[in-house]
């Protein structure tokens, strides 16, 4: 069981600007699984999830770990859509997390290599970072978020513009990080990967949480209409 | 015409020649702007970016003063540091005036801000790309400044380049605090301006040639050793 979780929000607001991003929400994660964000654009799911990592600030409510914020911080990790790259090689790239933890460079590079090796980018060690293509690139940056062994893994529409063998290659890294007990939180547009990854489904609309399940309940029988017609496909505002 | 022909092959000669007085001078202007480029890239690349990454009240003014000192009239430099360090100001009881260590201060104030103005620029760009990933991953304002200054460290050759070329190349203020003694302070840009003064063309122009000439060559041999614009990097 994981020493960070559960993960209280209560209240929760993140505002920019005067304008409210995303809150107030409740919620409570906690155990190993997948936590899947859906929602239309705009709906606050890239607010949320900076909110919960702690990269926006909080207006407002509680945000709280099951242990201090600073021992929680160094227990989490964050994939972004567009996956930013160290002007670094592979390796490199790879070895930059642990470096910065302060384990030594002859411990951090085989690390490393090993790392790259379980993701597929074994043959790429040297190659310089920026110029993987899109695929390579994000699984480079789920390599490298996973490397500090984080209890917990938020990820930020990680497929989005990755076509089927990428995505299937990113899925199979993500399921065998829940199998070895890591509470992902993850946001998608793509219905098919959330019906494939969910354990339990948040819906947001307008900034808020507008339904939230266990994933057979809520793809099966969704109780709002609004989550119905979203699950359809139907365009909702 | 004449002159430059005549210039040219007098360089050739003193080159091939070896001449005792062109190699000092030569190797002495390469000491005092080595130096100085050092000290000053020791100075301006760290604080380009601690400005890049720090907000607090007077960032703003500070950037924009560093761009307008780029354009520090060199001669006004040396005559603030020759105040300075003359022996009734407040630095007179070193005793560094009229040595290549003057020579060295006045041009290090020159090529900061040059030096921070420019590599500001590049690590902004950069820090910019890398500024949710390194918020995400925590990590203190010391490794921040690190990982920009490493993985910008191209862009920063080029602004310590930019500086190397101001100073090798500058004769105003190293006039005014070194002297121009010989055998102590003469470095090829004032022996270019005292032997112009005595109307002694070819050994002006070859001097000039010769400066030129070791300007190219620190240039290229360091994007060599950079492996610049080679093979899988940028």
């Amino acid at each position: 069981m994981s020493r960070l979780l559960p993960l209280v929000a209560e209240a929760a607001v993140s505002r920019r600007g005067g304008r409210t991003l995303v809150g107030p929400v409740d919620l409570r994660i906690d155990g190993p699984g997948i936590t899947v964000l859906i929602g239309p654009n705009g709906a606050g799911k890239t607010s949320l999830l900076n909110l919960l990592h702690g990269t926006a600030r909080l207006a407002s409510g509680r945000i709280d770990w099951a242990c201090p914020i600073e021992d929680a911080r160094h227990a989490q990790a964050f994939v972004f859509q567009r996956p930013v790259m160290l002007r670094r090689s592979v390796v490199e790239n790879l070895a930059y997390p642990l470096r910065i933890r302060g384990v030594p460079r002859s411990e951090a590079m085989p690390r490393a290599e090993a790392a790259a090796h379980r993701v597929g980018l074994g043959e790429m060690l040297g190659r310089h970072a920026p110029r993987l293509s899109g695929g390579e690139q994000q699984k480079l940056a789920l390599a490298r978020a996973l490397i500090i062994e984080p209890d917990v893994l938020f990820l930020d529409e990680p497929c989005a513009s990755l076509d089927g063998r990428a995505m299937r290659e990113i899925e199979g890294i993500l399921l065998q990080a829940r199998g070895s007990g890591k509470r992902l939180i993850l946001s998608t547009h793509d219905m098919g990967q959330a019906r494939r990854l969910a354990d339990d489904v948040l819906f947001l609309l307008r900034g808020g949480v507008h339904e939230r399940g266990p994933a057979e309940t809520f793809f099966t029988r969704p109780e709002t209409p609004q989550a119905r017609a979203f699950l359809q496909g139907d365009i909702v505002e | 015409m004449v002159d430059i022909w005549n210039g040219l092959s007098q360089a050739f000669w003193l080159m091939v020649t070896l001449d005792s007085e062109l190699v000092e001078i030569s190797l002495r202007s390469l000491r005092v702007t080595f130096t100085a480029l050092l000290i000053a890239s020791g100075i301006a690349l760290p604080l380009a970016a601690f400005l890049a990454v720090r907000r607090f009240r007077w960032r703003r003014g500070i950037i924009a003063l560093l761009n307008a000192l780029m354009g520090l009239p060199p001669v006004v430099v040396g005559l603030v540091v020759y105040v300075i360090l003359s022996r009734s100001g407040p630095l007179g009881v070193l005793g560094l005036l009229f040595t290549p260590t003057a020579m060295i201060i006045a041009q290090t104030v020159i090529i900061v801000p040059l030096i921070a103005s420019v590599a500001h620029q590049s690590i902004r760009e950069l820090w910019a790309e890398y500024h949710d990933l390194l918020i995400s991953m925590n990590v203190t304002e010391g490794q921040k400044i690190r990982t920009l200054l490493w993985d910008s460290r191209r862009a920063l050759l080029t602004a310590a380049l930019a500086g190397f070329g101001r100073a090798i190349g500058e004769v105003g203020a190293i006039m005014i605090v070194g002297g121009n003694i010989d055998h102590a302070t003469r470095v090829l840009t004032t022996a270019i301006a005292l032997e112009t003064g005595k109307g002694d063309f070819g050994l002006a122009l070859a001097l000039g040639f010769v400066l030129i000439g070791l300007a190219v060559a620190v240039n290229l041999s360091i994007h060599w050793l950079g492996r610049t614009e080679r093979g899988d990097r940028w």
